[in-house]
């Protein structure tokens, strides 16, 4: 199952169109870092408002997505994550630690873009 | 109503059935996501570690309450100490575990039998309140 | 010749089976159908059940239970009576019907049909009895499964009534763009606590809130599995993006939260509900603005 991802601006958003197999998630994984590094994105997006179950593969694979993206030099915003799905994670014993989550894609958009001002900012004044 | 597990998607697959089954009995939704988080985890054990077993869902009824039981059965290898295996944190390959205690956690009844080189057994019940 | 007869005749008794003999039973009652329901629905009415009904319904009814339970006793399976007992129940209850009154058209309806046994095969004891052998069970179970089907409905409309009680005492407030406030009063239950869950994490979808305040000034005190649940509440919040504010925790609660291992120091919490919602308003970056000119000092 692929899923797709399209680039929007400096950020990549991936968004999950349904039910994901662990090897789905693996290649999602790959897929991603690949690309961050392709097109030099700033900030990924991964769109989970499809995903009914996020066990704990899942959340370990996201949390490597952050990861190594992280290491690349760019952010990882899980976005979507729904109610239902977020209380059986925190019940599991799961924790997306470490990991910015936003409510839909708005928000993440919203937030990474703030976050953009700020550092552009930054780096301005630290000139 | 029964899902044999040989691979991934069968994962995917189990989980759908039970989450279908949890929603008719009347489950809301909270517990239906629940319901097949647990049943995610037991069937991906299934696929690691012992290549293949079965899943079966069934309603049940308690006093009047009413549930869910999934039964995770296979023919692995079996858990050698299941004391241990109950430990957060506790994994053979590396991993999150078997993500049996989290199980324990998300679902009201939780049994296991598994005995080295026989195979284990997983029952977990949810009752709706 | 008698003495031939009468062992002729309990040869064919030993050979007929139960089965058979439902057979024939299921049939006597199909075919004395009209007859008997009628003489059920003036017992009814005599007994002053279901008063609740019209003529019209009540019949309907009648012709409805008659064949159900006709057809329990010729398949010998009951989920069908089930259902369709949970089926009746749903429509009486909001009518007025008590659970004496669906137990009571129960028993007369098995009662009317016995005497009609009764009066079949009168002649033949034997057959009479063998009859009423395959019968009572039966109808001793239909009785059972549709007077449990009542009960069961009942308890299930109770059980949702309470649940819209509950959310009635749990409003989710939005106060301002962005930000929810969940006043909590009283004792928290494990279901008020699952139901607290649900309606926050729904209250952040809905009113897509960045900051929900829990105010909890009005609890008096939390058990250890609540307190957990609590937590896990918060941490799902933040799955969704959104942060919790915890307010008016009393020094006993706090205790317990410490007591099941939670690291007050990472948790938001403040002393007042006013206190939370300023520290809300900060973090969503309002800003609170003087409205008076400061007062000028001499110099």
């Amino acid at each position: 199952m692929q899923v797709p991802i399209l680039k929007q601006g400096a950020y990549l958003i991936a968004t999950v169109q349904s039910a994901l197999t662990d090897e789905d998630l693996k290649q999602l994984r790959d897929t991603l870092v690949m690309q961050v590094s392709k097109v030099r994105a700033r900030a990924v997006i991964v769109d989970v408002t499809a995903l009914d179950v996020i066990d704990s593969f899942a959340t370990r694979t996201l949390r490597d997505v952050a990861h190594m993206i992280r290491l690349r030099g760019a952010e990882t915003v899980i976005v979507g994550i729904q109610p239902e799905v977020a209380f059986s994670m925190v019940k599991l014993g799961l924790s997306l630690e470490g990991v910015t989550t936003s409510l839909d894609l708005e928000e993440g958009l919203a937030y990474l873009d703030r976050k953009g001002k700020a550092h552009d900012q930054e780096v301005r004044t630290h000139r | 109503m029964r899902v044999s597990i040989d691979s991934d998607s069968d994962v995917v697959a189990a989980r759908q059935k039970g989450r279908e089954l949890a929603s008719q009995c009347g489950f809301p939704s909270t517990d239906t996501a629940v319901v097949a988080t647990a049943i995610s985890e037991l069937a991906r054990n299934i696929v690691r570690y012992a290549v293949r077993g079965e899943i079966t869902l069934r309603l049940v009824q308690n006093n009047g309450k009413r549930g869910i039981e999934v039964v995770a059965s296979d023919d692995g290898p079996g858990i050698p100490d299941i004391g241990l295996a109950m430990q957060d944190g506790y994994s053979t390959s590396g991993g999150l575990g078997l993500g049996l205690p989290g199980t324990r956690r998300l679902m009201d009844d939780f049994e296991i039998t598994s005995d080295f080189g026989k195979g284990t057994v997983v029952t977990v019940r949810r009752w709706r309140r | 010749m008698n003495g031939n007869q009468d062992v002729a005749t309990a040869t064919q008794g030993r050979l007929e089976t139960t089965a058979s003999r439902m057979r024939e039973l299921v049939a006597h009652l199909r075919h004395q159908r009209a007859h008997l329901r009628e003489e059920w629905a003036r017992l009814i009415t005599e007994a002053k059940l279901l008063t609740a009904m019209t003529r019209e319904e009540l019949f309907a009814e009648a012709t409805s239970v008659y064949d159900n339970y006709v057809e329990a006793l010729e398949t010998g399976t009951y989920e069908a009576l089930q259902a369709y007992a949970r089926n009746l129940s749903e429509r009486i209850i909001p009518r007025g019907v008590e659970t004496h009154e669906v137990v009571g058209i129960v028993l007369l309806l098995r009662d009317v049909l016995a005497r009609s046994l009764f009066a079949t095969y009168h002649e033949d004891f034997n057959k009479l009895n063998r009859m009423l052998d395959a019968y009572e069970p039966a109808a001793n179970r239909i009785a059972a499964t549709v007077a449990v089907g009542f009960v069961q409905e009942r308890e299930r409309i109770i059980r949702e009534q309470q649940e819209a009680i509950r959310e009635l005492s749990t409003p989710v407030l939005q106060v301002r763009e962005r930000l929810l406030i969940l006043p909590i009063i009283g004792v928290i239950d494990p279901q008020r606590a699952r139901q607290l869950t649900e309606q926050l994490l729904r209250g952040i979808r809905t009113n897509r809130a960045k900051v929900v305040v829990l105010d909890i000034t009005g609890v008096p005190y939390i058990d250890s599995p609540v307190a957990n649940h609590l937590v896990q509440t918060v941490e799902a919040a933040r799955l969704l993006g959104a942060i919790v504010i915890v307010t008016g925790l009393s020094p006993e609660i706090a205790q317990t939260l410490v007591n099941i291992g939670v690291d007050l120091g990472k948790m938001n919490t403040v002393g007042d509900l006013q206190g939370g919602i300023e520290e809300a308003e900060r973090l969503l970056g309002y800003k609170v603005v003087l409205m008076q000119e400061p007062v000028a000092h001499s110099a």
